[in-house]
């Protein structure tokens, strides 16, 4: 009797057979790098913790220091420190440490210390672009840069959720809030230059170049013996400035070739990356994957519209007739609505 | 054949209502602080934390719980259950305030709400992002809602030449209004997908929108049962202990299905190894577990089925797990890394309870005012034909 669940059943099967047979077909292919993909490659075993990287970020993007109060009364000066211990929406990059017993030596995992730069890791294939639902967070086709656009962003805060490394902030504290993250110091790129913190880097521990070239500056560091005397560029890797330092010995992975499918922002240091606070992402996007089941479900919106077709053919089938006796009837019983019973 | 819905009358304004009122009027206070002073000023939200209670329960489980008119649409037209037609629009009166108050809580939540509509412009349109999904579905079917309540509304202003053309249309809103909650009610899920570690592995799974959908249908049936005693009890409704069990019959089936996908997808990816790790997310699991069987073993039986106590604490115990399994997915077993913390704030609690208060008063108008309720139920409706 029930013609219209079995065309149902008919159409949602149509539907439910579109939505799922391509999949593994459909399933999105890992996104490539830009042609002239910058970045940054961080060297711990470099970093001497001065943080001048930090000050010139935040003087370059008009950001506040934080002030802690009684620890400048108690020293007597204002403004030395900057007192944010973490990044959050007025820090977009800060210098971190790890110690370990007695912190003894540099970049050794047991009693030492190793420093390290947070900071966005400008993704190849960036979780947060994908998750944006009015492409507020863009990657730039030529640089790979993460941009942020405030006119577009509603403010749902997905990116936060979405953001492996926890990198987009917000102005929890303000009435018109926006985002705040690392966006490569769009004007000095622009201009030809480099990024504020690679810039102030007296050591060479922020350098920026073309990400292929840093790649394999980072694989040739690699190669290094502790102990030995090399030189590293410093600032820019096709720039001349160079420093001879000695190796102190890496943990054997660049951070950022493969990491949620590979980032824009590369770190080397002598103590294992899980130490020094960086999430457990795998080699693959999860944009990948959400993309994947979900363009898997709505491809070319062609199930969810068989199924509507399926729906309404079936809610039409089963009112239809009522509706004629309805609209007979109106003016006697006020409430002869479209359903009825079929019994 | 024909069913009569009249407004049950009575007096609005009672001491309840007035309560109502009051926890309205507190959490207006803190709406207005949040919009003045910035999110922070009332939410406990964090840069680790960016989603709390207003997206997990006012949104996630809100929505979910005003299923009703949805799980009830998908019986009476899709599985040709005509009997319980005459119970669809008390539902829908839930599911119309569940939807709409999850709207305005997004305005609240959202930092930058004077550009929402940014979401329905097409040049800001990303295909790729479960949220705009989410986003223009919730909208939509906002306004599918009221288009299927409005018959209601439209009887009781005795408009009758709108009536009768919203009628003609309302096949295709009713077939729309089942699709809709089909698309985001699972995408609800699907919006955990991209969060990956920070998600529990008990609950992170690529099935996530499944689970999601079965337990919003099996939610919108407990609530359907739950809101038709409350209505029983609290304004002096005859008890329909017949359809509402009948409806209960469906609960355990669909429960089943869901943990046995769960459960099985758990064994099959190995997930279910972090049931034997120190912490409260083993437990948070088999309390959700347990709520659900404990709704199983109750309704399997159809003389126990029959007693309205029965059918109120299993509906309630349905409700609760599929919120709880909610909660435990978006908020408690949600870890974006060492030193984030989340409690919800005073402030924030408040404009939650202000919100479900308004969901209540919204209800008692509308049943009290609109011909919402059956007004007798001729020949026994819900016996067997």
């Amino acid at each position: 009797m029930n013609i219209d669940r079995r065309a149902f059943f008919k159409i949602a099967a149509a539907g439910a057979a579109t939505a799922l047979c391509p999949a593994p077909a459909a399933a999105r292919p890992p996104k490539e790098l830009p042609p002239e993909a910058v970045g940054i490659l961080y060297d711990a075993t470099l970093c001497i913790g001065c943080k001048a990287c930090e000050v010139a970020c935040k003087a370059e993007n008009d950001m506040p220091m934080a002030h802690d109060t009684p620890l400048e009364r108690a020293h007597g000066v204002a403004g030395t420190w900057d007192a944010d211990n973490d990044l959050n929406s007025r820090t977009m990059t800060k210098i971190k440490v790890y110690t370990s017993g007695t912190a003894a030596v540099k970049d050794r995992e047991e009693d030492g210390f190793s420093f390290i730069k947070r900071s966005c890791m400008h993704c190849v294939d960036p979780n947060c672009i994908s998750a944006c639902p009015v492409s507020a967070l863009t990657k730039d086709p030529f640089t790979g840069v993460v941009r942020y656009n405030p006119d577009a962003c509603i403010g749902c805060r997905y990116c936060q959720l979405a953001c492996p490394f926890n990198i987009p902030k917000f102005e929890y504290d303000k009435a018109f809030p926006k985002i705040v993250k690392c966006q490569l110091c769009p004007d000095r790129l622009a201009a030809g230059g480099i990024p504020a913190c690679c810039d102030a880097c007296p050591t060479g521990a922020s350098l920026f170049g073309r990400l292929p070239d840093l790649l394999t500056e980072a694989h040739r560091r690699l190669t290094f013996k502790p102990g030995e005397q090399q030189q590293y560029p410093v600032r820019r890797l096709d720039g001349d400035e160079q420093r001879k330092a000695e190796v102190t010995g890496y943990h054997p992975k660049v951070y950022g070739e493969t990491e949620s499918g590979g980032t824009q922002y590369l770190m080397m240091a002598g103590v294992p990356f899980d130490k020094l606070g960086l999430p457990p992402v795998g080699d693959t996007s999860r944009a990948q994957l959400s993309e994947t089941i979900q363009h898997t479900l709505y491809q070319g919106m062609v199930a969810p519209t068989l199924l509507l077709g399926g729906l309404v053919f079936a809610v039409y089938r089963r009112t239809h007739a009522e509706q004629e006796d309805a609209s007979e009837g109106e003016e006697s019983t006020p409430e002869a609505r479209e359903g009825r019973r079929d019994e | 054949m024909s069913e009569v819905y009249r407004p049950i009358g009575g007096k609005l304004l009672t001491r309840h209502f007035y309560f109502m009122g009051v926890l309205v009027l507190i959490g207006a206070f803190f709406m207005a602080r949040r919009f003045i002073f910035g999110i922070g000023d009332v939410a406990n939200l964090s840069d680790g934390f960016p989603w709390g209670i207003w997206i997990t329960y006012d949104v996630v489980t809100g929505t979910a719980i005003a299923c009703g008119g949805y799980a009830m649409a998908l019986l009476v037209y899709i599985f040709n259950r005509g009997q319980f037609h005459p119970m669809i629009r008390a539902a829908l009166l839930t599911s119309v305030f569940g939807y709409t108050l999850a709207g305005l809580s997004i305005v609240i939540d959202v930092g930058r709400y004077w550009q929402l509509y940014n979401v329905f412009l097409p040049q800001y349109a990303n295909l790729n992002s479960v949220m705009l999904e989410v986003a223009l579905c919730v909208t939509l079917y906002t306004l599918v809602l009221w288009i299927e309540l409005s018959p209601a509304i439209l009887e009781a202003m005795k408009d009758n030449r709108h009536l009768r053309q919203v009628r003609h249309a309302l096949f295709f809103f009713i077939g729309l209004g089942i699709l809709l909650p089909t698309m985001h009610q699972s995408s609800l899920g699907s919006l955990l997908l991209i969060a990956g570690y920070k998600v529990h592995p008990l609950w992170q799974t690529n099935i996530i929108p499944l689970l999601f959908l079965l337990t919003a249908i099996t939610m919108g049936y407990a609530m359907v049962v739950f809101e038709s005693l409350y209505a029983a009890v609290n304004l002096d409704r005859p008890i329909e202990t017949d359809l509402l069990s009948k409806i209960s019959a469906i609960i355990p089936w669909l429960l089943i299905l869901y943990l046995v996908l769960r459960i099985s997808d758990l064994v099959w990816t190995g997930a279910i190894a972090a049931l034997l790790k120190p912490g409260p997310e083993p437990l948070l699991f088999v309390l959700e577990t347990a709520l659900f069987l404990y709704a199983i073993v109750n309704l399997l039986h159809k003389e126990r089925r029959i007693r309205p106590r029965v059918l109120f604490w299993t509906a309630l115990a349905t409700i609760l797990g599929g919120s709880l399994y909610r909660f435990d997915a978006f908020l408690i077993a949600y870890n974006p890394g060492p030193g984030w913390q989340y409690f919800p704030g005073v402030g924030e609690i408040l404009i939650t309870l202000a919100i479900i208060a308004v969901e209540i008063m919204a209800y008692l108008f509308f049943v009290k005012k609109m011909p919402i309720l059956l007004a007798a139920r001729p020949a026994r409706l819900g016996a067997k034909a």
